[in-house]
């Protein structure tokens, strides 16, 4: 760093010196940071698991016991310490007597001003999505912030159609957002006037992750239909 | 998060999230150094170098962090490599040209308290985004604070020879400057998406 | 480098408040001044934090302060900074997940706050704990209010609330401009412009007071 004193020789400090100081400070530092984040961790994981037990449960109607799983290569496979690091996480939402209500899922498109994250329910007895809650949205507030307010929109997803087409590898219809009151078929997404390209994304990032998504999962619908152990209400999510 | 192109990540990061006018970021040499065209320019190259050094770093640290699971000390890893690529320029700013070390003065040094270096780093590591897409960033992000801060200095330089209220001098009329600035940044939103 | 000067007094809090605001007078910090006043809350929580690093940092450097060597005396106040950022982090995401949300990476940018810094390397290193604390306290206080100043007006012009409380009813057209990027600048340059009009009528009527009692 420089400063006007450098051009007076200050007295030199041993090297020693020095060492000895940043590695007693490195290791005050370290020693702080990890008590707080052991301190912290259950508190967080705690608000986390509620939070996003929460939005499983709004997406998904009469749900309310929660279990997780992992659809991957290796099919679908509950979360546990050796679940496969590559899939996409799923919460599988059972009525209390453990019948399967549901499963929702996040996806992510880019909006306005950023990416706009939600999480979906889908409910495979009339194959379609049934409910839709934004998770994280950066858009302007009045305009794009609409999707979680307009009572319209938000009803645009009690029954959107995501049927598989014949041969099961994607959805029968894309699942798309169109011009604010042409909605024509279930498949469709309305989209508020104004808030175009919020809207848009809503679509996009629902038709990008259940077409990946619903193919793959599908084959294991049955799996999906057992019960979870009922006196555990819930198991925690690795987020 | 691999769904963005380099070239949406680039042409956003200048323009439509521009680090200073849209984010907030980098405000203090935005203020401090934009008042002359010939200390802005530099001032804001140097910038970019560091946070191109910094964004690679910081990616390779994190892969580091996540392979240890020691994540929490990511910060303190960060400002360490931040601070220690500003050490970086300005020995090499002092050997090889110190007039412009001279003149650029105690901003030099404060490069490592930029919010937008920091803020580059955490941000790509939010966005999970890969190598490549981490330099795309940091060049967007690094033009986007030179387009600002030229624009802001041109402004400022033209103002000079102008009669202005008196109690508009200091930073007021810079933060007045900035936010019609920012309103026509706005303009880009949506761009390249 | 100045002596140490021990005496503590009422000054030692004051300076921060107002003579020497870090952000309407020294211009300090001003990242997370425009970005987290959209809201009231959101200033308040991030004026709180920032106050909780500053008191943090300049106690722990203050203590060690003849024990620093002065060549690393930068890097070693960033990393003290830098582990009360970390820890703030985590509390806060501890407390609300939806204050954490809200304040976003800024709370990690505290860091990079100019005038934790600033105060570390012109105050905490040449005076004792008690003294550091005290005006690290007033500086705090100083930021926090600045946060507000803006905050409040942000979210009172911008959504019709404040601190979430609906103020003028459905009827009211909020300006939306006040809660975006264009906004914090020009609320901040308003207020800077009003304070530079008080600090000029109060120089012309102490002229006109001192011309009048010759």
């Amino acid at each position: 760093m420089s400063t006007p004193e450098a051009d007076v020789l200050p007295p030199v400090t041993p090297a020693g010196k020095m060492i000895q100081t940043l590695v007693g400070i490195a290791m005050l530092s370290g020693f702080l940071v990890v008590l707080t984040y052991q301190l912290t961790k259950p508190i967080i994981a705690e608000n986390q698991r509620r939070a996003i037990e929460a939005a499983v449960f709004k997406v998904i109607p009469d749900a309310s016991i929660r279990k997780d799983f992992i659809v991957s290569d290796e099919g679908l496979n509950p979360v546990t310490e050796a679940s496969p690091a590559e899939g996409i996480l799923i919460y599988a939402g059972y009525s209390r007597e453990g019948e399967l209500k549901g499963i929702a899922a996040k996806a992510a498109a880019q909006g306005y001003a950023d990416m706009i994250h939600i999480l979906y329910g889908y409910d495979p007895s009339c194959e379609c999505i049934r409910g839709m809650k934004v998770l994280k949205l950066a858009e302007t507030p009045g305009l794009g912030d609409k999707i979680i307010t307009d009572a319209n929109f938000v009803a645009n997803f009690d029954a959107l159609d995501a049927r598989l087409s014949t041969d099961g590898t994607t959805l029968a219809n894309e699942i798309v957002t169109v011009k604010a009151g042409t909605k024509q078929n279930p498949w469709e997404i309305d989209a508020i006037s104004g808030a175009t390209i919020s809207a848009k994304a809503v679509g996009k990032a629902i038709n990008q992750s259940a077409k990946h998504l619903l193919p793959d999962l599908l084959p294991h619908l049955e799996k999906l239909k057992q019960p979870p152990e009922l006196p555990e209400p819930h198991e925690v999510a690795d987020d | 998060m691999g769904t963005e192109t380099l070239s949406f990540i680039f042409l956003n990061a200048v323009l439509a999230n521009n680090f200073v006018l849209a984010l907030f970021l980098g405000l203090c040499p935005f203020l401090g150094v934009s008042g002359k065209l010939n200390t802005a320019l530099p001032m804001g190259l140097a910038t970019v170098f560091v946070m191109l050094v910094s964004s690679v770093c910081a990616y390779l640290i994190n892969l580091v962090l996540v392979a240890f699971e020691i994540e929490f000390l990511r910060l303190i890893a960060y400002i360490a490599v931040i601070a220690s690529a500003v050490q970086l320029v300005e020995m090499a700013l002092k050997k090889f040209t110190p007039g412009l070390f001279r003149s650029l003065g105690i901003y030099l040094p404060l490069i490592t308290t930029n919010c937008a270096i920091l803020g580059l780093a955490l941000f790509q590591t939010f966005k999970e985004y890969d190598f490549l897409q981490s330099l795309i960033y940091a060049l967007g992000a690094g033009t986007g604070f030179v387009l600002a801060i030229v624009l802001m200095a041109g402004l400022r330089e033209k103002l000079e020879l102008s009669t202005m209220p008196s109690i508009t001098q200091g930073a007021a009329v810079s933060l007045i400057l900035g936010g019609l600035l920012s309103l026509s940044f706005m303009g880009f939103a949506g761009l390249g998406g | 480098m100045t002596k140490e000067n021990p005496t503590l007094n009422w000054e030692t809090f004051t300076e921060g408040l107002w003579r020497e605001n870090p952000v309407f007078v020294m211009l300090l910090g001003m990242c997370p001044v425009l970005a987290v006043t959209n809201s009231a809350i959101n200033a308040l929580a991030m004026g709180l934090a920032t106050t909780f690093v500053l008191l943090a940092s300049s106690t722990l450097i203050s203590l060690l302060r003849h024990n620093i060597p002065k060549q690393v005396r930068i890097a070693t106040y960033i990393v003290i900074i830098a582990t009360f950022v970390t820890i703030v982090d985590y509390v806060i995401q501890a407390i609300s997940l939806d204050l954490y949300n809200a304040l976003g990476a800024f709370i990690q940018l505290i860091v990079a706050n100019c005038m934790i810094l600033g105060r570390a390397e012109a105050y905490a290193s040449r005076n004792r704990p008690l003294k550091s604390v005290v005006n690290g306290l007033g500086m705090g206080l100083g930021f926090t209010i600045a946060l507000l100043c803006l905050g409040v007006v942000r979210e009172i012009l911008g959504a019709g609330t404040l601190f979430g409380l609906d103020l003028f009813g459905p009827r009211f057209e909020p300006w939306v401009v006040m809660l975006l990027p264009p906004g914090g600048f020009l609320v901040l340059g308003a207020w800077l412009l009003l304070f530079e009009w008080l600090k000029q009528r109060k120089e012309r009527t102490d002229m006109e007071t001192a011309a009048e009692t010759q």
